[in-house]
């Protein structure tokens, strides 16, 4: 075991917080905010040419020799940035999705052109949505809620199943019979749901073989998850030290906050909940790794429920902490709270994993 | 970064394991599925087996008798350990005196007390507490004054575990009551057989005995029980307080407290959905606070999160600990609220309680739920935990 990064690993941290610093200043994300994508398409462009859109895939998957671990330096750099980019749901969730379910031919064009950062992609899973087969390819009909990074995919990676099971299809969104509504999620990223009304398409359109995407689209799922929790123990961490910095300078009552136990004691609180997050964090990137499926299921779940509780406690409380100035647009730390709510609840809510956690009790813990 | 542990690590695990199920003494094991505290002739004989194989004391150096092996040994070793429900070899022999001794002690007090501690030959308990002095333990009046070669002790002490079982005290007494309270304080090593000391049993509310009081009525100890030079002992209990904070989680000990409540749950089968989530959320803290201890064994002593990571170990630690026996209670319906004594222990009440019938794996639940509201408090209270955090790792 080693718990250290690497030099390389510790580079490319560097970098991702070098960027962060001169690109996204409060004013300078907020000016992103209120722009129509949400987010730089030139950020995306340096995003690619440094070289992080394959950093967590191994070279034989198109990538540059990483994996989860690189996955989770950047999303955690990012998240303290609050960074607005789709890159846990193209770079990490849809990329999963065709690794784990894409033939080789496919996987060769989809890796590359995601990598240059030429494509943006998302997974669009509708547990509802149908595959009806034809003589020349499929009709779908159905949709698909809360697609992050919806409204900027070039190609939405659509499931839908049949008789045969479920199926992923790469879908072009401006296909006929496709409607995508765009809107903004807590945090201000974006987001669609999508509706489905006898869209065709091409045999070429279905990811591997028919009816066998689940196993593919659980994984991408649980990927997701350990992003979020990644991006979490970033949000919760940069939240702590925020209002630990404005306790020590806040007056009231002819003293500094921090001289205050109750407030040093709730700080106190916060700093065991971001250190176990942030244990519980490699912990459920260790769990990625596992080849039995069930015993990867029980430490994502498990890592999801401690640090969604957790990131959201810290949150509420550097809010809390701050008071009032804390629930202003205008200052930043109810944005780490905006961020951490969507943590908790996207990809599984903490019952959710909890039940699941629970239901796995004969897998490896 | 690397999450897996390596081969000769696993290997190891595996020895232990192998080791431990092949010489644990099948009435010891039975007795460590109980929540009781440990016989004194149980640890002695287990102590004793470990002794021979060189395993007695892991963390110490190995010119001391120690092991060698690395941090994560170590913890692979306790995780074993734990798992098999092996008695705890004397804590305060090998965790807290043992350390100060082999770190400041002369070579003839090595000589002396080591080897006797290895081999469960004599057992020891912390003379630190008093009723007047508990948080604030740099405010102890115990008092002890030069007579010749010897030092004159009286004073009390308190909630000093194991002390009816112990044959040595090393205890924090007063030499100089004019200098600030850390800078008049020595480190003593006393017979508990010395005339003027007597022990007093505090029965607790797990209707056990395990704590005591001590009182200390002109008592003489010789000079040459002196631990370092006089004066300084806040010094070298400051170094054993910090001593093994990765272990403070208790970790190990936890795992096997939770692997008995899912035993007791039968895995949570036939149980209302919510007992199954309350017990699935515990299983998941105590992954994370697992995580929390690795981390900080692979940490070197210099790395500057190390404070951070460390400081949440004995707050969670002791905090799971109480949580984990409030359910295995739970668990039990009726059967958790029954006193179900400890008939084979050496330290109950004057009188035994009636047994009630009951499961076989109820015996000392409760006894150990009741004991278990002390995690929060010795060692530093998790009040005390939090004030540390806040100013020495948030710099509030």
């Amino acid at each position: 075991m080693d718990f250290s990064l690497t030099p390389e690993q510790q580079a490319l941290q560097d970098s991702v917080r070098r960027f962060c610093e001169r690109e996204y200043g409060f004013e300078q994300r907020r000016h992103l905010l209120g722009s129509p994508e949400g987010f730089a398409r030139a950020n995306w462009a340096t995003f690619a040419e440094l070289g992080w859109l394959g950093a967590g895939l191994a070279e034989e998957a198109g990538g540059y020799g990483g994996g989860p671990v690189e996955t989770m330096i950047i999303l955690e750099q990012m998240a303290r940035a609050l960074v607005l980019e789709p890159f846990l749901s193209c770079a990490v969730v849809a990329v999963q999705a065709i690794l784990a379910q894409a033939t080789p031919e496919q996987r060769d064009v989809l890796i590359p052109a995601i990598v240059a950062g030429e494509m943006l992609a998302a997974l669009a899973i509708g547990p509802e949505t149908a595959a009806i087969r034809m003589s020349d390819g499929y009709v779908l009909n159905g949709r698909a809620n809360f697609i992050l990074g919806g409204p900027s995919a070039d190609l939405l990676l659509v499931s839908a199943r049949n008789g045969a099971g479920i199926s992923l299809f790469q879908i072009d969104p401006a296909s006929p019979g496709l409607t995508r509504h765009d809107y903004h999620a807590v945090d201000g990223r974006r987001v669609s749901d999508i509706v489905l009304e006898s869209v065709r398409v091409g045999p070429d359109a279905l990811l591997g073989k028919e009816g066998t995407a689940a196993p593919a689209i659980a994984l991408a799922e649980d990927h997701a998850a350990i992003g979020l929790c990644a991006e979490a123990v970033g949000a919760m961490d940069t939240a702590l030290w925020l209002t630990r910095d404005y306790i020590k300078t806040r007056r009231q009552f002819g003293q500094t906050l921090n001289t205050f136990q109750a407030l040093q004691h709730r700080m106190a609180d916060m700093l065991i909940e971001t250190e176990l997050a942030r244990s519980m964090l490699y912990r459920g990137v260790a769990a990625l790794a596992e080849t039995d499926p069930a015993a990867r299921r029980k430490g994502v779940s498990a890592a999801k429920v401690q640090i969604g509780e957790a990131g959201y406690f810290v949150g509420g409380q550097a809010i809390q902490l701050h008071g009032a100035i804390g629930l202003t647009e205008e200052y930043s730390v109810g944005h780490y709270f905006k961020r951490l709510t969507l943590v908790r609840g996207l990809f599984g809510t903490t019952d959710v994993h909890l039940a699941r956690f629970a239901a796995l009790r004969g897998a490896a813990p | 970064m690397d999450f897996t542990l390596n081969p000769a690590d696993q290997a190891f695990q595996e020895e232990v394991r192998t080791f431990i199920r092949a010489h644990l003494p099948a009435d010891i094991a039975r007795r460590g599925r109980q929540g009781y505290h440990p016989r004194r002739d149980d640890v002695q004989r287990w102590t004793r087996i470990l002794n021979e194989q060189g395993w007695a004391a892991p963390a110490w150096p190995a010119e001391y008798g120690g092991t060698g092996w690395s941090p994560l040994r170590r913890y692979l070793f306790q995780v074993e350990f734990h798992a098999a429900g092996c008695p705890v070899p004397d804590q305060s022999g090998f965790e807290l005196v043992g350390p100060v001794l082999y770190s400041f002690a002369n070579a003839a007090q090595k000589a002396r007390y080591l080897p006797a501690i290895r081999n469960a030959d004599e057992f020891w308990c912390q003379g630190f507490s008093e009723p007047n002095a508990g948080s604030d333990l740099a405010s102890l009046k115990t008092r002890a004054v030069r007579d010749g070669d010897h030092y004159v002790v009286n004073g009390q002490k308190t909630w000093t575990s194991e002390a009816h079982k112990a044959d040595m005290m090393f205890a924090l007494v007063r030499t100089d009551p004019e200098a600030r309270p850390q800078a008049g304080i020595s480190f003593l090593l006393i017979d508990m057989k010395s005339p003027g000391l007597t022990v007093r049993p505090i029965y607790t509310i797990n209707e056990g005995h395990s704590v005591n009081e001590i009182f200390l009525d002109d008592v003489r100890v010789p000079a040459e029980n002196l631990v370092g030079e006089e004066n300084k002992g806040w010094s070298y209990a400051k170094v054993l307080l910090n001593n093994e904070r990765a272990m403070s989680a208790e970790t190990a000990h936890t795992r096997h407290d939770l692997d008995l409540l899912k035993e007791i749950a039968d895995g949570g089968a036939d149980r209302e959905p919510l007992f199954v989530a309350k017990m699935a959320r515990l299983e998941i803290d105590l992954m994370a606070l697992e995580y929390a201890v690795l981390r900080v064994l692979h940490m070197d002593a210099g790395d500057p999160a190390l404070n951070s990571v460390a400081s949440v170990l004995k707050i969670r630690g002791a905090e799971l600990r109480q949580r984990v026996a409030d359910l295995a209670v739970e668990a039990l319906g009726d059967h958790g609220l029954a006193v179900y004594p400890d008939i084979e222990g050496q330290d109950n009440m004057d009188v035994l309680a009636p047994v009630p019938p009951a499961p076989e794996l109820a015996a000392g639940v409760l006894s150990k739920s009741m004991f278990r509201r002390a995690t929060t408090i010795y060692g530093g209270t998790n009040e005390i935990q939090r004030t540390i955090i806040a100013k020495s790792v948030l710099g509030l």
